[in-house]
């Protein structure tokens, strides 16, 4: 190839940065259309985080509206996010927060809710990621409003604070309701 | 009124950018000298309106001001002072204010230091300084002003900055990253100029070095802060995530890096010249990039501002203005010419070589695990995307630095053009057979245990501080005293030696608190105590603490050393109200071989606590090292060679024929 032919490389690659970068503007990435809204929720059964609850099944969720959130203790906005959950769950009583463990270390991850209070019914461990891919997930904190006939109904990415709540969530669940 | 003036003062501000980014660039074109001196009052007039404003913002702040929209979302009237100070830079518009004042200040600092420079290069790099100067300004007065103000519905109060922002931390952090950041514009605008002028020589390389120096120096900084405080801050002992506002702050240090060791080589040997405007070039890119990435939400992350696509729209065109004709530039003006001069492959100029290919693919790894989520999106749709965690950065990271260790044992000894390979095997095999023997020695003895983790970090380590040290011996061999053979050293020798230290101090800080390191969640009732090797932590209780804009939990740790009283640590958990949010202050005793972290948990219903209880060995040598890296950096710019000669003046009208004119032309 022609020597000053070789210089316009960086320039190539960088119009392709600049493309995907453009891409990545043109979608929110807090409120991410997922191929699984208005679908049936991907059918699972996987481990408690505490040993004596057992397991939990998709089918355990039909009923109620509840809330699924994927978390991890080496997620950094997971740890911000926290205590907004412990609040909410406790004040939005007619909803089931359930937790979903992300490829944690499950001993950590005890010791966390232990410490920082637990605003999960229930919190299963997806430790290879499976349950994530099933879902669509991204990365930790996703969180995913469920029907009570076990239907996806929207998909948050991103840490959930009071604002995120009263705003795009509790629209959504008085609409379910 | 005084908001009004702060944002008056940013529209002249932007107004003196647009003049200084065209009027002396034209004046190099024409050669005409009136237009070029414009340069320097130019950016005086950028830095004062720059620091104008700034006052005013931080005015509306320390007077509680809240018409205006981003004190009221950024402060509260119960936030301590010096907090109402660091909250003007505690959200985006302000700290886009600060990063712009930093940008007005290095161009400022240009135009004082830069009194031997030829006049038309110095009216290129200042309109350079301009065109990014005016473009920031732009974006700020358009898509995210500071001023804007609600005069008919003011709030009665603020609604507080955010919890984790109010911390001594924060106060330093993004100053000192922005200094990094921002100070690459400098080495940028020089590239840029040097491609225009075609004057691509030792010169313009050392006229670079200094600055990229200056700038490295304070993103090592502002990174090692940034970690420091994630640290302690965040309550639960980590201190690195590969989280993407920390990846984007990184990749500019490793390019910066490597455009250290690559300027030195087209300073000494004038080769490499293609590759090094182009490492210019990618620093300032990727800084503005991360900058990109942070503002306008593409990648969700922990310290990332609101998402305004708007504001991303924006920004991605200043990217493109920036860097996409910078690159076109260099594609049309960067030399192609093979240079003449010879070197062999274990020469000086081939280990520097491979110091930059291991930091630039060091670069695009973390650029890849950065950008993957949205490639993998891109090509696979939205369905299935996926997330990159530490494991990958890991994985990749920490043997390519380990190969840098090695690299830079050799590249000490090695010599330009050529360095006979009988010679290093002479000069080196002590060096590895001593740092061997004492990296297996050492964690043996100081442990009784074989940890292979702990082993290798010793002996990179120890490979990096005795080969600097036999360097030095050979260095001072032929004075008649050793005290004087180390006082003929130059400065930026002594800089160099500093800085690889603390990559030797890093890694061994690093390798050591990660195999090290005891972590215990423990659960305890007033007067209980847990032992962790000598330390004995005694939980006495919690006590209920006001706070200015928070009520606090205060637990006292009184830590025994050996069965005797040695410290208390007093851990918090805060309630702000205004943000009603919750937060950890860790409690930590800072040592130089091991820090004791305690961070205060829950209450459980029995009347114990959850407490968290670290020790860590070695942690504090993480930062330590980092700071010894920008210490050396700051030593390597004292060197008398790059000081300002004391060029006799000639009156301004002359046409100023110095030395590095001359050197001009070497380039098509």
């Amino acid at each position: 190839m022609n020597q000053r032919m070789k210089l316009f490389i960086p320039g190539v690659f960088f119009i392709l940065m600049l493309g995907l970068l453009l891409f990545g503007l043109g979608r929110n990435p807090n409120q991410v259309p997922s191929a699984l809204v208005d679908r049936p929720l991907p059918q699972f059964n996987l481990p408690d985080l505490n040993q004596d609850m057992g397991s939990m099944s998709s089918s355990d969720l039909q009923g109620s509206i509840s809330i699924i959130n994927f978390w991890a203790t080496w997620c950094p906005p997971c740890h911000i996010e926290h205590p907004y959950l412990v609040e909410i769950s406790e004040r939005e009583s007619d909803v089931r927060f359930i937790g979903v463990n992300y490829k944690d270390d499950l001993a950590e991850a005890r010791l966390f809710l232990k410490e920082k209070g637990s605003p999960f019914e229930q919190v299963i461990i997806d430790l290879d990621g499976s349950l994530g891919i099933d879902f669509g997930v991204a990365g930790a904190p996703e969180t995913f409003i469920v029907d009570s006939f076990g239907t996806i109904r929207y998909r948050h990415v991103g840490i959930i604070n009071h604002q995120i709540w009263a705003d795009t969530f509790e629209p959504i669940i008085a609409r379910l309701k | 009124m005084i908001p009004e003036l702060g944002n008056f003062s940013l529209i002249l501000a932007c107004c003196l950018a647009s003049l200084m980014a065209i009027i002396p660039m034209a004046g190099a074109v024409n050669n005409n000298q009136l237009w070029m001196s414009l340069a320097r009052p130019l950016s005086s007039g950028i830095w004062v309106f720059m620091l104008l404003s700034f006052a005013c913002l931080a005015y509306a702040f320390l007077n509680d001001d809240f018409s205006v929209n981003y004190v009221a979302n950024n402060s509260n009237s119960l936030l301590p002072t010096r907090y109402k100070f660091t909250g003007v830079w505690g959200g985006h518009e302000g700290s886009l204010l600060l990063w712009v004042l930093i940008l007005a200040s290095w161009s400022y600092a240009v135009s004082l230091f830069s009194r031997n420079l030829p006049l038309d290069i110095l009216a290129r790099v200042l309109s350079v300084m301009g065109i990014i100067t005016s473009g920031f300004l732009m974006f700020m007065l358009l898509t995210s002003n500071p001023f804007e103000r609600s005069l008919l519905n003011t709030p009665v109060d603020g609604r507080d900055l955010n919890p984790l922002l109010q911390d001594f931390g924060l106060i330093v952090h993004p100053p000192f990253l922005y200094m990094g950041y921002v100070g690459f514009s400098v080495a940028f605008a020089f590239a840029i100029a040097a491609l225009l002028s075609g004057r691509l020589d030792a010169a313009w390389a050392r006229w670079t070095r200094p600055w990229t120096n200056a700038a490295w120096a304070f993103l090592s900084v502002g990174i090692a802060l940034g970690s420091w405080w994630a640290y302690y801050e965040l309550g639960w002992g980590g201190w690195w995530f590969w989280d993407p506002t920390e990846n984007v702050a990184f990749m500019p240090w490793l390019v910066g890096t490597a455009l250290i060791h690559s300027l030195a080589v087209t300073e000494k040997r004038g080769v490499f010249k293609s590759w090094t405007v182009l490492l210019a070039i990618a620093a300032f890119s990727l800084s503005l990039l991360g900058a990109f990435i942070v503002r306008s939400g593409v990648l969700t992350s922990v310290h990332a501002f609101a998402v305004d696509p708007a504001r991303g729209m924006v920004l991605l065109a200043l990217m493109l203005l920036v860097i996409g004709s910078s690159l076109f530039l260099y594609a049309l003006r960067a030399p192609v010419v093979k240079s003449t001069t010879s070197y062999t492959l274990t020469s000086r100029e081939v280990m520097l070589l491979i110091n930059n290919i291991i930091l630039v693919v060091s670069t695009a790894a973390v650029l890849l695990g950065t950008i993957y989520p949205l490639l993998h999106e891109a090509v696979y749709g939205e369905a299935n995307r996926v997330s990159i965690g530490p494991p990958y950065f890991n994985i990749i990271f920490l043997p390519l630095m380990g190969l840098l260790a090695l690299v830079l044992g050799v590249g000490s000894f090695s010599r330009w053009k050529n360095t006979s390979i009988a010679y290093l095997k002479q000069q080196l095999l002590k060096v590895f057979v001593a740092s061997v023997a004492l990296g297996i020695i050492i964690p043996l003895i100081g442990t009784g245990g074989f940890n292979l983790g702990a082993v290798t970090a010793m002996i990179l380590s120890l490979w990096i501080v005795l080969s600097i040290i036999k360097d030095m011996i050979n260095k001072t061999a032929n004075k008649s005293t050793r005290w004087k053979g180390l006082k003929a050293l130059s400065l930026s020798y002594y800089g160099m030696q500093m800085a690889h230290l603390g990559m030797a101090v890093i890694i061994l800080g690093v390798c050591l608190t990660t195999q090290y390191s005891v972590e215990r969640d423990v659960r305890l009732m007033p007067g209980e105590s847990e032992i962790i090797g000598r330390y004995e932590f005694v939980f006495e209780g919690v006590t209920a603490e006001q706070g200015p804009n928070y009520e606090a939990d205060r637990a006292t740790v009184t830590v025994m050393k050996n069965g005797e009283n040695y410290l208390s640590l007093r851990p918090e958990k805060r309630f702000y109200f205004a943000t009603r949010a919750l937060q950890t202050e860790a409690a930590i005793d800072v040592g130089l071989f091991r820090d004791l972290f305690t961070a205060l948990g829950d209450e459980r219903g029995d009347g114990s606590w959850v407490i968290r209880i670290h020790l860590k060995p070695f942690v504090f040598w993480i930062w330590m090292g980092a700071f010894l890296m920008a210490f050396g950096g700051v030593v390597a710019i004292t060197d008398k060679r790059y000081r300002i000669k004391k060029v006799i003046v000639s009156k301004p009208e002359t046409v100023n024929v110095n030395e590095t004119g001359k050197l001009a032309g070497e380039v098509s």
